[in-house]
């Protein structure tokens, strides 16, 4: 009785044991395996995979020669990845690739997509090439499946972030669109500020104009706060730091439209408003501007000829 | 995401090279060419304290995750330097660094978005800043 | 590294580059003041355009240079200053104080001569 009992133990400590010879195989191994299996099937994979991407209707905004194109360059990628174990290079190309494909419309749910497509069609041919021998397969796909996730990982990451990058740039292209500074003379340009005007949106503008500066070689800024209502000290501090900024352009600046309000504020936070150069009004300020840069200003009773 | 780069400080060659690799990392991070010289500034001039202090320490780059998914740039120096025996002193504007006479703390902590010192007499200092993607 | 420094007329003209050390800003320093004195120049330029990072050592830095320069009777003009660059400047506090600045070479020059007229 006990013998027959012990039989079942011992063959599965038998089994335990061939098992755990079996798992002592290299993982490497397993996965040179694997490599040179998708490397050999690569024609066949592919254009699998292809077709799978039509079906799921991904990609739709591009075309038949481009996404063959890529998926090649993705396939080879993938396997790289695999082989080598490091993903700088696919990390490197998953960024170029989002470069190229977001400009064409290409959405982070086709990225996500197509990558698990190909993770699929590979684990599939993996299935019918190790069908026959269970243990093996089990033991190639514990290689494979951890890499094959990172892999998706890393793709959809680069892409997402790729993504917010240009979002970002948008954005700030949005954000300097609606506020222009205008150039109106040679070496003058004016900046008008309108509105509820909050920390980043004044550090976005400092940047901007001393960009324009640059540009347009203005010697002269005039930036009017007629239409800003009213200044925080964070703001207040942002204008000055923009006018000692500008001098490290070679540019003064004059502002015009200060309200008492605001005058208050720099006073408070330690503006010397003595050594600020402000004007009462735009017009004012653009009159004193032109006399900075070597303009006369003309009367209106003394005829042309007389100014630049 | 990239992993934390730590480079060494001895020398104010070490300045130069914790800064350069500073700047790069933030471009590589997604900030912009302003936002990213406002932090090799800030390097720069962490490393400059080293250097000036302590003889040596080390500059970590670490790109960091926030809360809500935001993505940013942690960069934590540190020494084991006689340190700073009176913290908030240093912190003060009156030794900021336009006169020339002080450890430009002040400075650094106006450039980021999160700073935090950690230091006595005799213990080092460690100053950890973080400026995140808007 | 040698920061080149040209000579145009009265003029000093120095060219910063990139990942200037310590050291060789203080060799400018002392390269700067010993050729205005062998020269007699009347201004010196420096040129930062190439300067990615202006932190308070280079700041105070040039302020020595043209604190120093001014003993021998000469203005000293930055020129040069990257927009993003000034802006991490002002952040910092660094203002170079009362040092003229303009916007490049071109712009120095110009200054130094109107300067130099209005002496005379």
């Amino acid at each position: 009785m006990q013998r027959e009992k012990n039989v079942p133990n011992e063959s599965a400590t038998q089994k335990n044991r061939a098992a755990e010879l079996v798992r002592s195989e290299p993982k490497i191994e397993l996965l040179r395996e694997l490599v040179a299996h998708l490397r050999q099937n690569r024609t066949l994979l592919r254009e699998e995979w292809v077709a799978r991407i039509a079906e799921a209707q991904l990609l739709t905004a591009m075309t038949q020669e481009e996404i063959f194109a890529e998926a090649t360059s993705v396939y080879d990628s993938y396997v790289a990845a695999l082989e080598t174990g490091t993903f700088e290079a696919l990390q490197a190309y998953a960024r170029n690739l989002s470069e190229r494909i977001i400009p064409r419309g290409v959405e982070t749910h086709e990225v996500v997509g197509i990558v698990l497509l190909l993770r699929d069609v590979l684990a599939r041919s993996l299935f019918a090439k190790y069908q026959t021998d269970f243990e093996k397969l089990n033991r190639i796909l514990d290689a494979y499946e951890p890499a094959a996730n990172r892999i998706a990982n890393t793709v959809a990451v680069g892409f997402v972030q790729e993504r917010e990058r240009v979002i970002r740039q948008q954005q700030e292209a949005i954000r300097e669109l609606s506020t222009p500074v205008l150039q109106v003379r040679e070496r003058l340009l004016i900046l008008p500020i309108i509105g509820v005007i909050d920390p980043q949106r004044a550090r976005q503008l400092t940047e901007q104009l001393l960009r324009a500066i640059r540009t347009n070689r203005a010697k002269v800024v005039v930036i009017d706060i007629t239409g800003v209502a009213a200044m925080d000290v964070t703001v207040a501090n942002h204008l000055v730091q923009t006018v000692e900024a500008s001098r490290l352009l070679g540019a003064t600046v004059i502002v015009t439209g200060l309200s008492p309000e605001i005058a208050q504020t720099l006073v408070t936070i330690g503006v010397d408003l003595g050594k600020m150069n402000t004007v009462g009004d735009l017009q004012g300020g653009i009159e004193q501007a032109e006399r900075l840069l070597g303009y006369k200003v003309v009367n209106p009773e003394q005829g042309p000829g007389e100014g630049r | 995401m990239a992993a934390d780069t730590q480079i060494l400080i001895t020398s104010d060659k070490d300045v130069v090279t914790a800064r350069q690799q500073g700047r790069a990392m933030a471009q590589q991070t997604g900030f912009s060419a302003g936002e990213a010289t406002l932090i090799a500034t800030a390097i720069s001039e962490l490393a400059r304290n080293i250097v000036s202090y302590a003889n040596q320490g080390s500059v970590t780059l670490k790109p960091v995750h926030g809360p809500n998914g935001a993505t940013g740039l942690t960069i934590v120096a540190s020494d084991s330097g006689p340190g700073i025996a009176d913290v908030n002193l240093a912190l003060r504007d009156g030794y900021s660094s336009s006169g020339g006479l002080g450890l430009g703390l002040p400075g650094v902590r106006r450039l980021m978005d999160e700073f935090d010192i950690a230091s006595g007499a005799g213990s080092g200092t460690t100053v950890t800043i973080t400026k995140w993607l808007p | 590294m040698q920061v080149p420094i040209l000579k145009q007329g009265g003029v000093l003209i120095a060219t910063i580059q990139a990942a200037l050390s310590d050291a060789d800003l203080l060799e400018l320093r002392t390269a700067l003041v010993q050729q205005v004195v062998r020269y007699r120049s009347t201004g010196v330029i420096v040129d930062v355009t190439a300067m990615d990072v202006m932190d308070s050592f280079a700041s105070r830095t040039l302020l020595e240079i043209s604190h120093m320069i001014r003993l021998r009777g000469a203005p000293t003009v930055i020129v040069g200053i990257q927009p993003e660059v000034a802006f991490a400047m002002v952040q910092l506090g660094l203002t170079l104080e009362d040092i003229p600045t303009a916007l490049d070479l071109e712009e120095g020059l110009a200054y130094l001569q109107q300067k130099s007229r209005n002496i005379n």
